[in-house]
């Protein structure tokens, strides 16, 4: 990795106040991350794992600017944007776009598909001219396997899957670098989870796109990333490719981690698809 | 759907019709009555050739349906000064219309943007906007009007002002809790990663989001506005003599309530028509716009 990284994380630190219940005085912080440091090439997937409350969210918010870091820093393509202002924050967004775990809270429910999916160009009106949006839409729609004719129905409208293909296309629409997904297919059931899995595979192979894909389902992480990280409490406790984490996990958490992880039917010892790595029998 | 077997889901139907029918009826009939003030409101007056200043003594205190030495019949009776009284209800409630319509624009619109500011921003902004309004609630209307009207002089825009200056408050913690409730949804943040900036969030995103409820409210308070635009004419601090009102027809009433019962009551019929249709009116929108209800 030689070249200049696409995002680069280090000694990340992110904590939540506590306010006094009248005054509203600052009177503790809740650390939410604590030292996080990784880096992301173009065109690379880096899963982030862990259980419920590790950070992982604030991880990503942090990195797209919806939470403010207290420490640390996170450059993008080598510009430090831990202190961005206003501008170069919209800037930003440009090459960094999330998308949300909840297909249904993420949607602007009074908005059409195509509504929502013009919305990035609102802000950012140099993309596309003001005349070519609707077919663009269209043709964005397309490309993540919409039928273009429900360009004017509204998000309740669709199924959980589509949903979620409504705000891979909004991401896309800005032509993003990288795309952090935050749980996307959390709340999908396997079979749909399946499809836009594949489906942000081909996106990236096709625009040589980055994700930093949060789940905490191992599978899904172990289908997708080209390197995971395991975060703890808010701190990083092993990284590694998926093979070698999942073969051969060395932190204790991980092994914790990855012996959580339900077996379909432990009585077949020894089967294929069971998880490598010590199991351990209560 | 109309045609639905008898099963056990047939009660159910049979409910959600009722129920539907229920809202329309209660959509259908406020605004009928509300349109049928408005329209009379507006020509009446113009078709009596109603003035508020003609006095005909010869023609005072007439009861309801008495034929005027003219050959008009008066099918309200006349008043303490012998003006028709069907026309000056009309005209007064042609005031209370218009003061009702700009104090709901005004206050609605002040309301609004510093409701949806002070939840929006939060912190400090919110804090002093917030304790503005509670300063601003527990001072009473009416006395601000008195105020209002000693320093300022009766008058139709006057009224206007006190109104708005009492009714904000309502509008403004509407928008507030409205705009609490949903700017931490996930698509206002995705509106915020696209880049999007507060303007187009406050306007775009959050406010769509947060008018059914204040239409809501608009509507329940229409009655409230007229109601405390009578209250105020009533007392004398409203509009100026010489502008009908219902308030002050119904003031003028009150010295005559055991000889000419009608000066007072029949505009008091009429506000309390108009107030609870706006009432009802208020009530079916908020169902029709209840999400749980829309499949009805």
């Amino acid at each position: 990795m030689t070249e200049v990284s696409l995002l680069k994380v280090q000694n990340l630190r992110v904590s939540y106040p506590i306010h006094s219940s009248i005054l509203q005085r600052r009177i503790g912080e809740n650390m939410a991350v604590k030292d996080v440091n990784f880096t992301i090439s173009a065109g690379q997937t880096v899963g982030l794992v862990g259980e419920s409350g590790s950070g992982k969210s604030t991880v990503a918010r942090t990195i797209i600017g919806l939470e403010k870091a207290d420490g640390g820093r996170i450059e993008f393509e080598g510009r430090d944007i831990t202190q961005s202002t206003r501008t170069e924050l919209k800037a930003l967004r440009r090459d960094m776009q999330m998308v949300f775990q909840d297909p249904f809270a993420s949607l602007n429910p009074r908005l059409s598909v195509q509504e929502i999916i013009v919305e990035p160009w609102l802000a950012h009106p140099d993309v596309v001219p003001k005349n070519r949006r609707a077919s663009e839409a269209k043709a964005l729609m397309d490309r993540v396997g919409l039928n273009p004719d429900y360009a004017s129905r509204f998000p309740h409208q669709f199924s959980g899957g589509q949903r979620q293909r409504i705000g891979i296309a909004r991401a896309l629409a800005l032509q993003p670098k990288l795309i952090i997904c935050d749980e996307a297919v959390s709340a999908l059931d396997v079979s749909v989870q399946a499809q836009v899995l594949n489906l942000l595979d081909d996106l990236k192979q096709e625009f040589n796109l980055a994700y930093l894909f949060i789940s905490h389902d191992l599978s899904v992480i172990e289908h997708i990333c080209d390197r995971v990280l395991v975060l703890n409490g808010g701190v990083v406790v092993e990284e590694g490719t998926p093979r070698e984490l999942f073969e051969n996990p060395q932190d204790d958490y991980t092994k914790r981690l990855f012996a959580a992880v339900p077996v379909i039917r432990p009585w077949l010892n020894g089967a294929s698809s069971k998880p490598a790595g010590t199991i351990p029998r209560y | 759907m109309t045609t639905a077997p008898t099963t056990s889901a047939a009660p159910a139907m049979t409910k959600a019709r009722r129920s539907r029918w229920g809202v329309h009826t209660r959509t259908l009939v406020p605004c009928a009555i509300i349109a049928l003030i408005a329209v009379g409101a507006i020509f009446v007056p113009v078709l009596y050739g109603y003035d508020p200043l003609r006095v005909d003594l010869a023609d005072r205190l007439k009861p309801p349906g008495s034929v005027l030495p003219n050959g008009s019949i008066a099918v309200f009776g006349t008043d303490q000064i012998g003006s028709d009284l069907f026309a000056q209800m009309m005209a007064g409630a042609r005031v209370s219309l218009i003061i009702g319509a700009a104090t709901l624009a005004i206050a609605g619109v002040i309301g609004v943007l510093i409701g949806m500011l002070a939840g929006y921003y939060g912190g400090w902004l919110d804090t002093v906007l917030m304790r503005v309004a509670d300063i601003q609630l527990a001072f009473p209307a009416i006395l601000l009007a008195v105020l209002l009207a000693a320093v300022l002089g009766q008058g139709v825009l006057n009224v206007i002002i006190v109104l708005s200056i009492s009714n904000w408050v309502v509008f403004a913690r509407i928008a507030r809790s409205q705009v609490l409730a949903l700017k931490d949804r996930e698509y206002v943040e995705a509106a915020r990663t696209l880049g999007l900036g507060n303007f187009h969030i406050i306007f775009r995103t959050l406010l769509p989001g947060s008018l059914p409820p204040i239409l809501v409210v608009g509507t329940v308070e229409l009655g409230h506005v007229v109601l405390a635009e009578a209250a105020l004419s009533f007392l004398g601090v409203g509009v100026p003599m010489g502008t009908a009102s219902l308030g002050s027809t119904i003031a003028n009433g009150v010295q005559y309530l055991s000889t000419a019962w009608w000066i007072s009551t029949l505009p008091g019929v009429l506000l309390l028509l108009l107030v609870l249709a706006t009432g009802v009116l208020g009530d079916a929108v908020r169902d029709r716009l209840d999400p749980r209800l829309r499949s009805l």
